[in-house]
């Protein structure tokens, strides 16, 4: 076992913990400010979803079935902008490619010897900000072969939580004032513009955060319904180059 | 409002939209995830294009909102906006904070103006 100076101290429970408990604990560790952030936030989608339209069932099978917000906005406003349904699709397609690195790098901490492959295929489902972060926090912790017990447990709670908020959001919505209405929609764009300041990782992500809110609403003026597209694209690569430029005439070569 | 209608076609499209545009790249994750490095290259390109799409996405709900946003003007909207990220900042990265902050500010400002 890799026992980095970094890694908290292995908990207690986990001597003689079975696997079935070991379940228990990832549900019993789901209340956390991360977690919270996420259930207000996702109580906001339900209050947006709501605001475009959509029902409150509607509103809960895209939180199940997406289950990563930023793809819910767009699928739930692109919808309700009437955009054809392939470029919906590809619009959510490439805001959920921020998903790929996550269950790459989830994995490798996750898996033990004998974790049967569908049941990963199954769990990375569940890969998305939130559940990054604090999987990537608290499984170092745990013996590997209680990790994915751990985590199922977690994720299961984690569902239940937000399909409620989902639906808490889609409700209130409908009957709250309308200054409190606005302020449940505004929950998503702040919250999404802070986390991406907050997990930038490189001079390319700072750059592409910039750059996307000028390119945003300048394309929508021009090429409504692939403006989001185009934002990412654009203003990705840009991004990208910047970075490469940036470090090429740098001190170090 | 919607395009998308009621009954049984509509969760059809937002499975396909939905579920079948998302989950290739988490499966493709766990899938590369015995082989490629983290700090691959491609990645790091396909980081930047995702976070401009999100960060142009925000700015087109912030400056140009649908719905019940739509009813607050744009100084009220750029001024919350601007208060949140300034406790995020100001609280070491807050998120938390930040974002009720910003909430709670458009919503005061809006009972105080609108009444």
């Amino acid at each position: 076992m890799g026992q980095g100076t970094l890694i908290a101290r292995t908990p207690g429970w986990t001597k003689k913990a079975t696997i079935a408990q070991a379940f228990i604990r990832g549900v019993v560790s789901t209340p956390s400010v991360p977690v919270l952030v996420v259930t207000i936030t996702f109580i906001g989608f339900g209050a947006l979803a709501r605001d475009l339209g959509l029902d409150v069932l509607q509103a809960m099978f895209i939180s199940a079935t997406v289950f990563a917000l930023p793809g819910q906005v767009v699928l739930a406003s692109e919808i309700a902008k009437g955009t054809g349904l392939a470029a919906v699709a590809f619009a959510v397609t490439l805001t959920s490619v921020r998903l790929l690195p996550m269950s790459f790098t989830l994995f490798p901490v996750m898996r033990s010897k004998n974790t049967p492959r569908w049941l990963e295929y199954l769990l990375c489902h569940f890969s998305a900000i939130t559940v990054w972060i604090e999987a990537m926090r608290q499984l170092p912790t745990l013996p590997r072969r209680l990790r994915v017990a751990y985590f199922s447990g977690f994720i299961s709670a984690m569902m239940v939580v937000l399909l409620t908020a989902t639906m808490t959001g889609s409700l209130l919505a409908a009957e709250a004032p309308p200054p409190v209405a606005a302020g449940m929609v505004f929950l998503t764009p702040i919250y999404f513009f802070l986390s991406l300041i907050e997990t930038a990782r490189n001079t390319a992500d700072k750059w592409a955060v910039a750059i996307g809110v000028v390119l945003g609403p300048a394309l929508y003026q021009i090429l409504p319904g692939l403006d989001l597209f185009l934002t990412g694209f654009i203003g990705g690569t840009i991004s990208y180059g910047l970075m490469k430029w940036l470090n090429g005439r740098g001190p170090k070569k | 409002m919607s395009g998308l209608g009621e009954g049984g076609w509509s969760y059809l499209t937002l499975f396909v939209a939905g579920f079948c545009a998302t989950q290739p790249w988490r499966y493709l994750g766990v899938f590369l995830s015995r082989g490629v490095s983290e700090d691959a290259e491609i990645l790091v390109w396909v980081r930047a294009v995702s976070t401009a799409l999100v960060a142009g996405l925000v700015a087109r709900m912030v400056l140009q909102p649908a719905g019940a946003l739509a009813n607050v003007t744009l100084d009220v909207r750029v001024g919350a906006f601007l208060i949140g990220c300034c406790v995020f900042f100001l609280l070491r990265k807050s998120l938390a904070a930040g974002v009720m902050s910003a909430a709670s500010a458009l919503i005061l400002a809006q009972y105080y103006l609108v009444g």
